[in-house]
């Protein structure tokens, strides 16, 4: 595999950037880890609504999932329920060594049982196409979120505490910030990865047209359901990781939160452009920053503000960034016509 | 049954409500041989070509592919087996370019999950490139294919059906929207693709220049029933097949 100069100079660029960031800006620690996630979040909802066409409400329920296994395989991995919640909250409930094994461990197990629910759910809803899928998965969110405010388990509707981040570990911005930037980072890298294969064509086809690449003999059912697997995998570790960084899970507002990041992440790939690997990215950056200066200066409007920008995004950039990119300048990206009309290099007129 | 027949369709019959569009059809295709479906509109064939490639079941019937019996199986399926359908809205992959739409339609039947995340080996783009070359569409094969005109699009669609490497080739209607100085070399080209690389074709025609001048033998279609078969010429030449298309019945 070879790389231009000028990708890896682009590479390095963000590279040094992105690890100077939290550093440079010490108070705006938690904004830049969300930056992050917001591009896992696009990123991996891309592969299904941009890349394959499926519209998905439902990717927020991967994310929530793996929040709640995360906890809980952190809590059941040291302590019983009753004992766990007389010390949640406390300083030092866990040495930094049962912490992060508990983490780790936590965040393996989420992301399989995510991509099991993944292939469940995929086998039972994928059959649907177009608006029909996108109402289904609606559902699947919201469904999620009342069930899991009903079981005593988890916490029922009163949340979950995760937790407390120990001391000894250092500075807690710090720790999550490189470890969603580390996250999106490997998501990235995956996802440009499967896409350059047989895979990302074949969710492509799919995309453009289902019955043709049926027609075709393709194995629609399997690579759909691989799609979604990949999202759910990392949508898990994202959920996790959110959960420790939060500190407090509400089936709701946190886990399940079909309203903020289950819309945010489908409003961040069509701002990018849908269907890009760079655009979700570009997306998820633009719209973060966006939010957070409306969180800041219009303060008390900001979810009228909001709600301005997604129409805007809607009606003047259906086709995102780099969407308008390609239309306008298709030979940037490497669509034109070559002189040649035979491999062996015969010139033609035509 | 003969070893020659890759396709074997006997008492083919479907309805949809009330309306009957394939009664009682029976329709052998030799290996190796350039086969013509014709009939007026409305007479069946499209439904009978979606039978074969599996999009409904037939209501009674058999269909036969290589001696086993495929009424039963779904489009994919049936697509591993080799045999592939063109639409007669032609469809291709608008938005990727026209390597990709080839890449995409390598054959899948080989394909285990192994292979799933795997990159197309070095012989993939180099078939892809030569049929490409062999349509006349080389130069544009970077452009997107939903760029291209009607025509272009349906030879891409051609293409791809090659790349696939069928046993049996299903053409609905494959000149249908094709500027005419064209049609000639869509019809040399058929017969290319059937004498050098083997696939046998099932034409679906209304352009009776061009499906005199490339079947060996020809079905007619009129209402939903075989009316008649035979050569080019006997068909041409039946009375009941001049009445069928002018509206006697």
């Amino acid at each position: 595999m070879t790389i231009s100069p000028q990708k890896l100079a682009l590479y390095a660029g963000l590279l040094v950037v992105s690890f100077a960031a939290p550093f440079v800006l010490p108070n705006l620690q938690v904004q830049l880890g969300s930056l992050w996630l917001m591009v896992v979040f696009a990123l991996t909802w891309d592969i299904m609504g941009g890349q394959m066409g499926y519209n998905s409400f439902g990717n927020i329920f991967y994310f929530g999932a793996g929040m709640y296994i995360t906890a809980v395989v952190q809590r059941d991995l040291y302590f019983d329920v009753a004992e766990y919640e007389a010390t949640a909250g406390t300083v030092d409930m866990m040495t930094s060594q049962q912490y992060l094994t508990g983490m780790g461990l936590g965040l393996g197990v989420s992301a399989v049982v995510c991509v099991l629910f993944a292939v469940i759910l995929g086998s039972a809803i994928l059959g649907l196409r177009g608006h029909y899928f996108a109402i289904c998965t609606l559902g699947l969110g919201i469904a999620a979120g009342e069930i899991a405010g009903g079981i005593d388990y988890i916490g029922a509707g009163s949340g979950l505490v995760t937790p407390v981040f120990p001391a000894e570990l250092g500075d807690k911005g710090l720790f999550f910030y490189f470890l969603y930037f580390a996250l999106a980072v490997v998501t990235f890298f995956t996802i440009k990865r499967v896409l350059s294969g047989r895979f990302g064509l074949a969710i492509n086809a799919i995309r453009d047209d289902e019955d043709k690449a049926e027609a075709m003999g393709l194995h629609t059912v399997r690579y759909k359901t691989i799609a979604w697997c990949v999202a759910a995998f990392f949508l898990a570790i994202a959920g996790g990781i959110t959960g420790n960084m939060i500190g407090f899970i509400d089936p709701i507002d946190t886990a399940f939160a079909g309203a903020t990041f289950g819309v945010w992440m489908v409003l961040m790939a069509i701002l990018g452009g849908k269907g890009t690997i760079w655009g979700p990215v570009i997306g998820a950056i633009l719209f973060h920053i966006a939010k957070e200066f409306l969180w800041t200066y219009l303060f008390g409007l900001q979810w009228v503000a909001l709600g301005v920008l997604i129409i805007v995004i809607v009606v003047f950039f259906p086709q995102g960034i780099m969407g308008f990119i390609r239309a306008r300048w298709p030979e940037l990206l490497g669509h034109k016509v070559d002189a040649r009309i035979t491999a062996s290099g015969k010139e033609g007129t035509s | 049954m003969s070893n020659s027949r890759l396709l074997d369709v006997s008492g083919a019959s479907k309805s949809f409500g009330g309306v009957v569009a394939n009664k009682d059809i029976s329709l052998h295709v030799p290996e190796g041989k350039i086969i013509g479906l014709i009939g007026p509109n409305g007479s069946g064939k499209t439904t009978l070509f979606n039978s074969i490639v599996g999009y409904h079941p037939l209501d009674e019937g058999s269909i036969q592919f290589e001696g086993q019996e495929i009424s039963k199986l779904q489009v994919p399926d049936i697509a591993r087996l080799g045999m592939l359908r063109t639409f007669q809205q032609t469809r291709i992959y608008g938005k990727m370019t026209c390597v990709q739409n080839m890449q995409i339609s390598m054959p899948q039947a080989e394909q285990g999950f192994d292979k799933i995340f795997a990159k197309y080996p070095p012989e993939v783009m180099e078939k892809a490139e030569s049929l490409l070359e062999f349509v006349g569409l080389y130069s544009k094969r970077l452009l997107l294919a939903g760029d291209l005109s009607f025509g272009q699009q349906k030879l891409l669609e051609f293409a791809m059906a090659l790349m696939n490497g069928p046993k049996l080739l299903l053409l609905d209607e494959p000149t249908a929207g094709i500027n005419p100085t064209l049609i000639n070399g869509l019809i040399d080209r058929l017969k290319r693709a059937n004498a050098d690389l083997g696939i046998t074709l099932l034409v679906i025609e209304h352009n009776m220049r061009v499906i005199m001048n490339l079947a060996e033998h020809i079905y007619c279609l009129a209402h939903g029933e075989l009316l008649a078969e035979g050569s080019p010429e006997e068909v041409q030449n039946d009375q009941r097949v001049v009445d069928a298309y002018l509206g006697a019945h």
